[in-house]
C-alpha cells in the first residue's frame, strides 16, 4: 500500500534521512522509533507532502508523491508534533473549515463532526478556543483533524508526546480503537508505547533502518537472552563465578558489582527457550550462600533499542 | 474552487470575529476624513481628487497591517504544515488569502462611499473620476495586498512583515515624486514603474489598459514571488 524508496533527505551537508526503503501493507500499525534527531519527523513529514526528498519518492497505492501530490494528501490524515492550530478558532469552527477543505458534502458535515466528536470525546469542548484547551484535548483535536476526510492512511507524530499517563492511555485506545480499517504509522521515542499499540517496529537511527519487523521477529533477530539478577551475600567472588558457570545451560555469567567483601551481585544469562531459576536455586542452597536479590528478566524493547542506537549517542 | 472558497471564508472570519478589522476600518475612515474635510470647504470644489490622491500614501501603510498576519502567523505558530498537509494547492491559499485581504479592503472603502453622495448634494459633482478613483483604489488597494502578502510569506515575524511591505509600497508610491532625481533616458521606465502614476491616470476617470495591466502584473507578480518564497521553504 505504502511504497517508500530510496528516501533521502539533507539539511544542506547534513544527511537526516538516508535512501530509505520501507514497504508496509494495509492495516498494519507501524512504530517509528529512534532517538531524537534520527530521522523520525523528517521522514513522516516527507510521507505527507510537507517536506520534498532530496532522493527518492513515495508511492501510495501506485500514485507517486512527486506526481499527483494532492491525490495522496487526499489518502492521508496527518497529526503533526504537538498538533499546531488556529488558537482564537473554536474547535467546532476549526473542524468545520476542515470537513469543508476535505470536500465533505455539506449534508452529511454535521453527522461527520458527530461522530468524531463522539470519538475523540471532544463533545464537551466544541464551543470553546483551541488555545484554551490543555494539551491532551488538544492532541484528540488533532486527531479529528487527521480522520475528517476518513483518510485510508494515518500519519501520527508523536501522538502521546506532553500527555499525563491517564491522556495517553485514552489516546493509545483510541488509535487502537481506530486501527481495525486503517493503516497507521507513527513515530515515538517512549518504547513501551510501541509495544502496546504496534504490530510492526522500525528502528532507525541516523537516517538508517537498523531494525525492521514484528516485535518479536526483533527480539529474535537482536538474540534472544534472559537474564537472571542475583545479589549473594556469604558468597566469595571467585567462587560464585565458578560454580554458577557449572549450572547446566548457563551462557555466561557476570560480576555487576561486588558491595562489599562477601556480598555480590551477579548477572547470569541464558537462552529464553530454557527457564534456569530452579537449577540456579539448587546450586545456591548447596553452596551456603545467602539470597538478597533474585529476579529474571526477558529481554526488552529497550535494551535492543539501547543496543542498535547507543553509538550514536557515545560519538555525539 | 472550494477550497479557496474555503480559505477566503476562513481567512474573512478572522478579519471581522476579531477587532483587526474594525480598528484598521476606523483608523482608516478617521484619518482620510479628517485629512480630506479639513481642506476640502477652502477649495470650495465639489470634487473628490483631494480624496482620492491621499490614498497611495495611506494605502502604503494600511495594507501592511492587514496582510502583514496573512503567513507570518501560520509560520509561526506552525499551522502552514496543517495547510500544506490538507488537500489543498498553493494556488489555493494564496488565492484565497489574497482575495481575502482584496475583500476587506473593499469593506473598508465601502463607507467612504458616503463621501461623492454628501457632496453630490452641495454642490455638481462628475461622477466619472469617482467612480474611476474607486476602481482605480480597488486595484491599488489589491496590489499593495499582493506585495504585503509576499513579505508576510518571507518571514514568521509579522513586524518584519509589515516593514518591508511599508517600504515597497511606499517606495513604488513616492518614486513618482522623485522623477527629477532620474535621468531623462529613463525617466518614462521610472514613471511607468511607479503605482501612484498608474493610480493618478484612472482617478482622472480615463481607463487605460497600460494602467490596468500595470496593476494586474504587479499583483501576479507578487502573488507568482510569494508561491516561490514558500516552496523554498519546503
Amino acid at each position: 500500500m505504502i511504497h517508500i524508496e530510496n528516501l533521502t533527505k539533507y539539511y544542506r551537508d547534513f544527511c537526516a534521512v538516508d535512501h530509505l526503503n520501507i514497504d508496509i501493507d494495509r492495516g498494519e500499525i507501524v512504530g517509528l522509533l529512534g532517538p531524537n534527531g534520527a530521522g523520525k519527523t523528517t521522514t513522516l513529514k516527507m510521507l505527507t507532502g510537507y517536506f520534498s526528498p532530496t532522493e527518492g519518492d513515495v508511492r501510495i497505492k501506485d500514485i507517486s508523491m512527486s506526481e499527483k501530490p494532492l491525490e495522496i494528501k487526499k489518502m492521508i490524515g496527518y497529526l503533526p508534533e504537538s498538533a499546531p492550530f488556529y488558537h482564537e478558532m473554536l474547535v467546532y469552527d476549526y473542524l468545520l473549515y476542515v470537513s469543508e477543505i476535505r470536500g465533505i458534502p455539506a449534508n452529511k458535515r454535521f453527522d461527520r463532526l458527530w461522530y468524531l466528536s463522539d470519538l475523540c470525546g471532544l463533545k464537551g469542548i466544541m464551543h470553546k478556543p483551541i488555545g484554551e484547551l490543555s494539551k491532551g484535548l488538544n492532541q484528540r483535536v488533532g486527531l479529528a483533524h487527521a480522520m475528517m476526510g476518513d483518510p485510508d492512511i494515518l500519519i501520527l507524530d508523536e501522538p502521546t508526546q506532553g500527555l499525563d499517563p491517564n491522556q495517553i492511555v485514552e489516546i493509545r485506545n483510541l488509535i487502537k480503537k481506530i486501527s481495525k480499517e486503517k493503516t497507521i504509522i507513527f513515530s515515538t521515542h517512549i518504547l513501551s508505547e510501541a509495544e502496546a499499540t504496534c504490530n510492526r517496529i522500525i528502528i532507525i537511527n541516523r537516517g538508517k533502518i537498523v531494525a525492521d519487523g514484528k516485535k518479536d521477529e526483533i527480539k529474535e533477530a537482536a538474540g534472544n537472552t534472559t537474564s537472571l539478577h542475583l545479589t549473594l551475600t556469604n558468597a566469595n567472588p571467585e567462587d560464585v563465578l565458578r560454580e554458577l558457570k557449572t549450572v547446566d545451560g548457563v551462557d555466561h555469567v557476570r560480576i555487576e558489582r561486588q558491595l562489599d567483601e562477601s556480598t555480590v551481585s551477579v548477572i547470569i544469562t541464558y537462552p529464553s527457550t530454557v527457564d534456569l531459576r530452579k537449577a540456579v536455586y539448587l546450586k545456591i542452597k548447596s553452596m551456603d550462600w545467602i539470597v538478597l536479590n533474585f529476579y529474571q528478566e526477558k529481554q526488552t524493547l529497550e535494551s535492543i533499542f539501547h543496543n542498535l542506537t547507543l553509538g550514536s549517542y557515545k560519538e555525539n | 474552487m472550494r477550497q479557496f472558497v474555503s480559505i477566503l471564508k476562513k481567512e474573512l472570519a478572522d478579519y471581522f470575529f476579531s477587532p483587526i478589522a474594525y480598528i484598521v476600518i476606523v483608523i482608516f475612515l478617521f484619518v482620510t476624513g479628517w485629512l480630506f474635510f479639513s481642506t476640502f470647504f477652502l477649495f470650495n470644489q465639489a470634487s473628490m481628487r483631494n480624496f482620492f490622491s491621499l490614498l497611495p500614501i495611506i494605502f502604503s501603510f494600511v495594507m501592511p497591517a492587514i496582510t502583514m498576519r496573512l503567513f507570518s502567523e501560520e509560520l509561526r505558530q506552525g499551522s502552514y504544515e496543517l495547510l500544506i498537509t490538507l488537500p489543498l494547492t498553493h494556488r489555493n491559499i494564496i488565492v484565497g488569502k489574497f482575495a481575502a485581504a482584496v475583500a476587506m479592503t473593499v469593506a473598508m472603502l465601502l463607507p467612504t462611499v458616503l463621501y461623492p453622495i454628501t457632496i453630490s448634494f452641495m454642490g455638481d459633482l462628475d461622477w466619472g473620476p469617482v467612480i474611476g478613483g474607486y476602481m482605480g483604489a480597488v486595484l491599488l488597494g489589491g496590489t499593495f495586498c499582493a506585495v504585503g502578502l509576499f513579505a508576510s510569506s518571507l518571514t514568521k515575524n509579522q513586524i518584519v512583515a509589515f516593514i518591508v511591505s511599508t517600504l515597497i509600497c511606499i517606495s513604488i508610491t513616492l518614486i513618482n515624486e522623485m522623477l527629477f532625481f532620474f535621468p531623462t533616458q529613463v525617466l518614462d521606465v521610472v514613471q511607468y514603474l511607479s503605482a501612484d502614476f498608474h493610480f493618478r491616470n484612472i482617478s482622472k476617470g480615463i481607463v487605460d489598459s497600460r494602467d490596468l495591466i500595470y496593476f494586474v502584473s504587479v499583483i501576479f507578480i507578487s502573488l507568482y514571488a510569494t508561491r516561490l518564497s514558500l516552496a523554498h521553504k519546503e
